[in-house]
């Protein structure tokens, strides 16, 4: 029983990042979360697209599918998929400060800042199929 | 049009302290521009202090921690420091992520820093 929901596809350009994030914060506005929640949200997303960007489709382009649902009342669903090169080891990737990247200043927090601002994190991927990302948060009601 | 969310202004006070003012958001596109204006900046003046003015920064993810940590690393390389001032609450949740508070200093001030150099060479 889904309340609501929205999907959006963008090609993997960086550019993107900032229009994703607010796309996705946008929609949830009719929940109206508090601005700590939309920033959590905002965050989380930035991250996951940042991750397909950087590490799924490296230096090409390809699309990325982005689905946002309202579950009910207060819980939302975002779900970001990349058709990339996929984690070799997702536990691994999950782990705080841990990066492949070994030139562009990447911190390896991805993963981290994703489980701390969501309620739940889930990662499916597939070497050479992809990597699909879903974040569920339950917000606060304030009435 | 490539980099419309990030914009920085740079100011040398007292020949050693390098204050950087950051207005807009922070992510793995934007990180880019800072990053090349500021090593550029860093690593012909030599700075003893860099300070990083978040106060009219609205949003920044784990990107910037990568940015803010290097240009630590290259601080500390020529023998400088690193302070940043008025992060938000969000940004302040990030950097605490990593762990910033007991590696930086993070200052707030109550005075709007950045419109006393607007206009002024």
């Amino acid at each position: 029983m889904v309340k609501n929901e929205m999907k959006l596809q963008i090609p993997s350009k960086s550019l993107n990042e900032s229009f994703v994030r607010i796309a996705v914060a946008s929609f949830f506005a009719q929940l109206d979360p508090t601005v700590d929640e939309i920033s959590d949200i905002k965050t989380a997303v930035s991250e996951a697209v940042t991750n397909s960007i950087v590490h799924g489709y490296e230096n090409t382009i390809g699309t990325i599918y982005i689905h946002a649902k309202i579950l009910d009342d207060k819980t939302i669903y975002i779900r970001i998929k990349d058709k990339g090169c996929g984690i070799e080891n997702v536990d691994k990737a999950k782990e705080p400060m841990y990066t492949t990247c070994k030139t562009g200043e990447r911190s390896g927090l991805g993963f981290t800042v994703m489980q701390s601002f969501m309620d739940k994190l889930k990662v499916i991927s597939k070497i050479g199929k992809g990597t699909t990302v879903t974040l569920i948060k339950t917000l606060n009601k304030r009435f | 049009m490539q980099n419309q969310n990030i914009d920085i202004e740079t100011k040398l006070e007292d020949d050693s302290t390098l204050v950087a003012f950051l207005k807009g958001e922070i992510d793995h596109h934007t990180a880019a521009k800072i990053r090349s204006l500021l090593d550029i900046k860093i690593e012909s003046i030599h700075p003893k202090l860099l300070v990083l003015d978040f106060t009219q920064i609205t949003f920044m993810d784990s990107s910037g921690i990568g940015l803010v940590m290097g240009r630590y690393k290259l601080m500390k390389y020529f023998g400088g420091n690193l302070k940043i001032i008025n992060p938000s609450p969000q940004i302040k949740k990030v950097m605490s992520l990593a762990g910033f508070d007991r590696l930086a200093v993070i200052e707030k001030t109550n005075k709007p820093k950045r419109s006393d150099y607007i206009g002024k060479k």
